[in-house]
């Protein structure tokens, strides 16, 4: 186990630095930053002075080993349009985002993972229709429709909720219920496939055969082998919702890390879409690395091997 | 044996599907009685209603598509098809219980063994919490597995497929019910260890006293196992025999295109269903005898009506027309 946690460690580190060297060949090579930044009527000298200011005139590894060094120091240098450091402003956003990306999660999870064990359960029922029906129409149905339906509702026609910025409690609910939305008709499928499939095994069968309680049947047998693929998914849904925030931020006006991720790429404002992105990725490492070692928690295969 | 009542005794048991296409007669009018320690083999082709005339004894059709529709199940004198479902949870797994077709699987993997013979020992009335562990070792032991206290804490997958089928039988045995069903591993386990497997069943048999029901398609596991054989065909029973008797004079067509398709031991098992022809559709059955696409010995009676009951010798008895 101990093996297996330092194995998938050094290959999230591993992931990591390959993220790092997209981010720092996307920005070196595949255009001249100092151009970008100066526009296309600056002087000559102006530009070389910039170059120079940027340390962009120094060989490539140069600057690459000094781009690592800023890295693992997780400085990502100053924003140019907000006179700020890219990690300040990243960490002051950070918390919106995480609050945001919680709540979705758990309407996710409290949601959906109960309804697809249920109708999985009452197989063919009314619940099980519902349910189905609910699955689809929320992965079909983009988020970004349901919120301005949403806003229209609850905030413009009832005026119940507020459909702008970070505040109390009532400004979560619309927000986190569309970021969450998907992931919860994701959740309520899975759920509900793995936990048929369980029901339909043998061991189940031999639970039953054996004379055991349904209830033991159900919480104990299936539910834990039903729950096994819908860590992997929780978890990658997770790291989903924490980067995938970009538009419900956006429609919201959510002060969080997405929003400001499509500020830096429209101002190229290249430390802070660094940070972000760098910071993204971070985020769907660290969550995969996490749900690994939960799987082989619970998956006695893996953690014995 | 003839003076004494049968532990088990199935009559007209019928369990239908209710499918898209039509009614699936799986199991359709079987009768049979099992006596104390004696073992009774089933014998036919996969999709002849041998596994479902088991599930429908122990209460367990997939529902909602099956139904047992018709007959009785006594065991011990009491009809299980009129108990409701938390009775049968009694009754299961104290006085009948059941070996699934796949050993390999029929334990769950995130559990320990011990903690699924334990699960189940606890079930039984007479159960305290201490003395569980002693008592699942001594079940490991019985089913000659060895060191039974280290494998008490394995999980399955750390054991061989062999080991598993065992350990199953430990937890099949372990509320000593009075009848288990086998139902043959359909999983390719190797045969000496099938073999020895079915050793340790019929030890078992000797010291408990148990009834077992063997449901396979090998007539050399029916030689070596069982007391008497039901021959099933489309979910009935075409013939019924003691076990010698139908070795020496099978009766039924069908059972005796099912011997000749024994493979000899060099010959390669592939060729073990050389009978000509598929079994039929259960749901599009023909009127008459239901072998009779596949016969050779088949006439103008057998494509209208169904065979009655014919005594070939002493509690022997086929469905053929041919044999009148
Ligand atoms: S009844 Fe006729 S068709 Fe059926 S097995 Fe006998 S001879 Fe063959």
């Amino acid at each position: 186990m101990q093996r297996y946690i330092l194995f998938r460690g050094i290959q999230a580190l591993f992931t990591l630095w390959i993220l790092s060297l997209a981010i720092f060949l996307s920005v070196h090579l595949t255009g001249d930053p100092a151009q970008y930044l100066l526009g296309s009527e600056a002087g000559r000298t102006e530009y070389e002075q910039l170059k120079k200011n940027l340390g962009l005139d120094r060989p490539l590894y140069i600057q690459y080993i000094d781009f690592m060094g800023d890295v693992v120091r997780a400085d990502f240098g100053k924003s140019h349009i907000l006179g700020r450091s890219a990690r300040e402003v990243l960490m002051e956003r950070f918390p919106a985002t995480l609050q945001l990306a919680s709540a979705a999660f758990l309407i996710a999870l409290v949601v959906g993972i109960p309804l697809g064990i249920v109708s999985a359960v009452k197989r063919d029922t009314p619940i099980d229709m519902f349910a189905k029906f609910f699955a689809v129409l929320g992965i079909a149905t983009p988020g970004f429709w349901i919120a301005i339906m949403l806003i229209l509702l609850f905030g413009a026609i009832l005026g119940w909720l507020p459909t702008f910025g970070r505040g109390g409690l009532d400004h979560f609910v619309l927000p986190s219920f569309v970021l969450g939305w998907a992931a919860m008709a994701g959740m309520v499928r899975l759920g509900r496939s793995s936990m048929l499939e369980v029901l339909d095994s043998e061991y189940v069968k031999f639970a039953r055969v054996k004379g055991l309680s349904e209830r033991l049947v159900i919480f104990k047998h299936a539910l834990k082998n039903a729950i096994i693929p819908l860590l992997t998914f929780s978890g990658l849904t997770l790291a989903g919702l924490l980067n995938g925030s970009v538009a419900v931020e956006v429609v919201f006006a959510w002060p969080g890390i997405g929003r400001l991720m499509l500020q830096g790429i429209q101002t190229r404002d290249f430390p802070i879409v660094q940070a972000t992105v760098l910071a993204a990725g971070l985020f769907y490492i660290l969550t995969a690395l996490l749900v690994d070692i939960l799987y082989a928690y619970v998956n006695p295969k893996i953690r014995y091997e | 044996m003839a003076k004494q009542a049968p532990v088990l005794e199935v009559q007209d048991l019928r369990t239908y599907f209710y499918t898209r296409t039509g009614v699936v007669k799986a199991v359709d009018g079987v009768s049979f009685s099992l006596m104390p320690g004696e073992t009774l083999g089933i014998v036919g082709e996969s999709g002849s209603g041998k596994s479902m005339t088991a599930l429908s004894i122990m209460g367990l059709v997939p529902k909602p598509a099956g139904k047992t529709v018709g007959g009785k199940v006594l065991l011990d004198g009491e009809d299980l098809l009129q108990k409701s479902n938390s009775e049968m949870r009694q009754i299961r797994g104290r006085k009948i219980c059941m070996i699934l077709q796949d050993p390999m699987t029929s334990l769950n993997p995130v559990y320990t063994v011990g903690n699924q013979l334990i699960e189940t020992l606890r079930m039984r009335e007479d159960a305290r919490g201490h003395g569980l562990k002693e008592r699942a070792i001594d079940l490991l032991s019985k089913v000659k597995i060895a060191s039974p206290e280290t494998r008490i804490g394995n999980y399955p997958h750390q054991m061989s497929g062999g080991m598993r089928q065992r350990v199953v039988g430990a937890i099949a045995i372990s509320g000593s019910p009075k009848v288990l069903i086998a139902d043959e591993a359909t999983t390719s386990l190797d045969a000496t260890i099938q073999y020895q497997y079915l050793q340790l069943l019929r030890e078992l048999q000797k010291d408990t006293g148990l009834s077992i029901i063997f449901i396979t398609h090998d007539f050399g596991i029916v030689a070596k196992m069982c007391d008497r054989v039901a021959v099933m065909y489309a979910g009935k029973m075409v013939e019924f025999a003691p076990v010698r008797d139908l070795f020496n004079k099978p009766s039924h067509p069908y059972t005796e295109a099912l011997m000749r398709s024994v493979p000899n031991v060099d010959e390669e098992v592939d060729k073990l269903y050389a009978i000509e022809g598929q079994p039929p559709a259960l749901d599009k059955l023909p009127v008459g005898c239901p072998f009779a696409p596949r016969c050779p010995y088949v006439f103008d009676r057998c494509l209208h009506e169904y065979p009655t009951s014919v005594t070939v010798g002493e509690n022997h008895h086929a469905h053929c027309w041919k044999l009148i």
